[in-house]
């Protein structure tokens, strides 16, 4: 029991975290210039978002989780049940990021999730 | 082939450096962190000892500082590019993880992980022939 729920909290940490800072950069708006100055200005805003905070918040938690988890799980079971978090990724951004996925970024996604899978394996 | 969008071509750029320094933080880290040898007790005094042999090997260093550069273009990219589309593309580093192994570590490589190679390729592939952004127009 304990497998699957840390599991779950490596996924969900680490992929809600990853939406949640994509959520906080998209407050920022696009980045049009990339001068050193201009690439700090965006970092320090970065760093003032809230989502940004809680975005790390769940990549820690899901880091953290997934340590934890590999002190008794053996690698090749943690990594391609991992590789799962492309596709709750692809959800989460349709959900909550409003992102249109087609049906041709479907089908990539879940030839990169099978293809993280096997190279865990092999 | 559709024709690329600034945008699009901007979005591949950025990739380049969050799959390099992505794969190169694991290898630089991985090879830190065999050199500091397994961890055999768990008890705080070891782990402390064990976390202050990470800390002086430059190695470790490095393989921090390059996943520091792999976050700030993460975020950077995705100031602008769908989630969607960047998690799954940056995915290619889990297929340059093996090459790199292979030729820095000389680690082998089986058959099942040149296959699980070759069809993440496939799969970035047919993701960057998908727009980059589909949020945010209005």
């Amino acid at each position: 029991m304990r497998t699957p729920l840390c599991l779950l909290l490596v996924i969900l940490g680490s992929t809600g975290g990853e939406v949640a800072v994509t959520h906080a950069m998209k407050q920022i708006g696009e980045v049009h210039n990339f001068s050193p100055r201009a690439l700090l200005v965006f970092l320090i805003r970065a760093l003032k978002q809230k989502w940004f905070w809680a975005g790390l918040g769940l990549l820690a938690l899901g880091f953290f989780s997934l340590l934890t988890l590999l002190t008794w799980a053996d690698v090749s079971l943690v990594i391609p049940a991992t590789a799962l978090s492309f596709v709750v990724g692809g959800l989460a951004a349709k959900l909550f990021l409003g992102e249109r996925l087609v049906p041709m970024r479907w089908a990539g996604i879940a030839l990169v999730s099978i293809g993280v899978a096997l190279v865990a394996m092999g | 082939m559709p024709v690329r969008s600034a945008l699009q071509i901007k979005t591949l750029v950025l990739l380049v450096p969050i799959v390099v320094f992505a794969s190169a933080g694991n290898v630089l880290l991985g090879k830190g962190m065999k050199q500091i040898g397994e961890a055999r007790a768990w008890s705080p005094p070891a782990l402390a000892a064990l976390f202050e042999r990470a800390f002086s090997s430059p190695w470790v260093w490095l393989g921090i500082g390059s996943l520091l550069i792999f976050l700030a273009s993460f975020m950077l990219v995705l100031s602008w590019a769908d989630y969607s589309f960047v998690a799954p593309a940056a995915a290619v580093s889990y297929a340059l993880a093996p090459l790199l192994s292979h030729w820095w570590l000389g680690e082998v490589v089986t058959p099942v992980r040149w296959v699980g190679v070759a069809v993440i390729c496939l799969g970035v592939a047919l993701i960057t022939r998908t727009p980059a952004r589909t949020t945010g127009f209005e």
